[in-house]
């Protein structure tokens, strides 16, 4: 398996991951958790606007054997949700840390993303 | 998101030998172990039937792993070296993808696949009275096989519910050859054993035999590039190599192809001249898709004690005029009074999110009228299918209904079976 874990994102536990800029949080999920599911071909996002806390079921990703819940890495607001992925799942497959990423968050307290593992853990998480 | 190798098997019925006990798991089941993908996990305490969502921290179960209490196929190491994810399935250790299941969909359906079938179950049926045995215990009329000649029947209950769907092929003039669905091995066997016959000599050799099954449509070319020597059985017939193996031009992908069934220690080496044919290795996660799309039952899924042939649409494998067999009288009653219930093909009419079992059916005029046996995203359709017993004046083609997912409900109809046309089948 070749791993791809860009080093200036934050992981959760549960294979999200977080692109903080200001204190908008973009979410989706890592390579390692698309290559687990494979044949992403169903994304259900959260309605713009539902406030979310960490660890909250905020979005569905489905394979063709599975479905899976998507968790918000830290609290805050959906304030976007990517349609590209929902007319093509596949992009979470493809450009899982690009194109494939899934809602963004308004987060409550920007320093909560810092308390999630670096890129450097979530590979140990994962090994 | 949670990752685990359960969630693998959703559209799977699973029997676990947990504690000596066989233990049915539910197929809706989103999310269960937070354990890796390489720690076969099962349930323990588990409740038969799951319509709710389960976390890993749900008190309803524990997880415990009983890797010793698996069984692996003699093509382990090959789907170890081809990468594939294991999955415990009817007891087994057994490949659920390798590369990715629509990938391996395509390959049936476009080209030829293999699957490692050696988890399936043989019983060798001989003696004088073998055949009139059978008939008593089979919804087909078993008379009709000649030699070289194989048919799908059912093994019923006296309630006419189905214990099992199997073929029964015919090897000689006294002797058959059946195939039976790995997770009944041992309740087939012991409710066969219990009604055995004095002229009759039964024998469990599902220890004995690995198999594959090599399915699509270059499945011929593949057979006689493997073994030039040899003629492939017509459609549904058996044969014996000349080095002993046993071949049937059967299936459950709805494609040309063959199942082949030979030694254990030999398995690997035919694996390799398959592979090499041409054959694409497919898992579970494929043959559950490409059964669904032809509308063949699940045993467990679409098939179970509580469910007659009748009621699953299959009365056309029960020979109501061969004389007395167990299950009978159900079968004459419902024919003549019409089923109540009917094992309903269901087709999305948009995209949404694929069916998956145990999802709720919703009437036109709101009402819950049953729930998913099987549910899947077609992938040669690129739409949501799946099959329910519904009430029967809910199975006419044409009918609109609707699928639940998550609270919502995603339009539907009921569709003729199979749902996807094999555009070459002769």
């Amino acid at each position: 398996m070749s791993m791809n874990t860009p080093a200036d994102l934050r992981y959760a536990t549960s294979h999200e991951w977080v692109r903080l800029d200001g204190d908008i949080a973009t979410v989706g999920i890592s390579d390692h958790a698309q290559e687990e599911l494979t044949d992403v071909v169903f994304v259900e996002l959260p309605a713009s606007g539902r406030a979310v806390d960490a660890g909250d079921p905020t979005a569905v990703v489905e394979s063709v054997k599975a479905a899976s819940d998507i968790y918000a890495p830290v609290s805050g607001e959906v304030v976007d949700v990517n349609r590209e992925v929902e007319a093509d799942p596949s992009l979470v497959n493809t450009d899982p840390y690009g194109k494939g990423w899934i809602f963004k968050l308004k987060v409550t307290d920007a320093t909560h993303v810092f308390k999630l593992m670096d890129a450097a853990a979530y590979e140990n998480h994962i090994s | 998101m949670v990752l685990g190798n359960l969630e693998s098997i959703v559209d799977a019925v699973l029997f676990a030998h947990v504690s000596g006990r066989v233990i049915t798991l539910a197929t809706s089941i989103r999310q269960v172990s937070p354990s890796r993908i390489t720690d076969p996990c099962f349930f323990r305490g588990y409740p038969t039937k799951v319509s709710r969502r389960l976390t890993s921290t749900d008190p309803a179960f524990t997880l415990r792993r009983v890797i010793s209490d698996l069984k692996s196929s003699p093509l382990q190491a090959a789907h170890v070296a081809l990468g594939a994810r294991l999955v415990p399935f009817a007891g087994w250790n057994m490949p659920v993808q390798y590369t990715s299941i629509i990938d391996e969909h395509t390959a049936v359906r476009t080209r030829c696949g293999i699957f490692d079938i050696s988890h399936m179950g043989q019983f060798i049926v001989s003696g004088p009275n073998a055949a009139a045995w059978l008939n008593e215990l089979l919804t087909n009329d078993i008379a009709k096989l000649g030699v070289g000649q194989g048919q799908y029947t059912l093994m019923l209950n006296e309630n006419g519910g189905v214990i099992d769907d199997l073929i029964a092929y015919r090897t000689g003039e006294a002797e058959f050859f059946l195939v039976v669905n790995a997770s009944m091995i041992d309740e087939d066997f012991f409710w066969m054993a219990a009604r055995q016959d004095e002229q009759v000599v039964l024998q469990n050799e599902s220890e004995l035999w690995a198999g594959m099954a090599i399915q699509g449509p270059n499945a011929a070319r593949i057979f006689s590039a493997v073994f030039p020597n040899e003629i492939l059985p017509p459609r549904n017939g058996i044969m014996t190599t000349a080095a002993g193996s046993v071949v049937c031009r059967t299936g459950y992908t709805g494609e040309d192809g063959f199942e082949f069934f030979s030694p254990g220690a030999e398995a690997i080496g035919y694996w390799d001249q398959f592979l090499a044919a041409g054959a694409q290795p497919c898992a579970l996660g494929a043959r559950d898709t490409l059964r669904l799309e032809m509308g063949y039952p699940l045993n467990g899924s679409d098939l179970s004690p509580e469910r007659t042939p009748i009621e699953a649409g299959l009365g056309c494998f029960c020979d109501l005029e061969k004389g007395d067999f167990i299950g009978r009288e159900t079968l004459v009653r419902q024919k003549s009074e019409g089923p109540g219930m009917k094992l309903t093909a269901i087709r999305y009419l948009e995209k949404g999110p694929p069916p998956r079992s145990h999802y709720p059916v919703i009437s036109a005029a709101g009402n819950v009228i049953g729930e998913l046996a099987s549910g899947v995203l077609s992938p040669s359709l690129m739409s949501g299918i799946g099959m329910a017993y519904l009430p029967a004046e809910f199975s006419t083609i044409g009918t609109l209904l609707s699928i639940e997912v998550r609270g919502k409900t995603f339009p539907a109809q009921v569709v003729k079976k199979p749902f996807y046309q094999i555009p070459h089948h002769k």
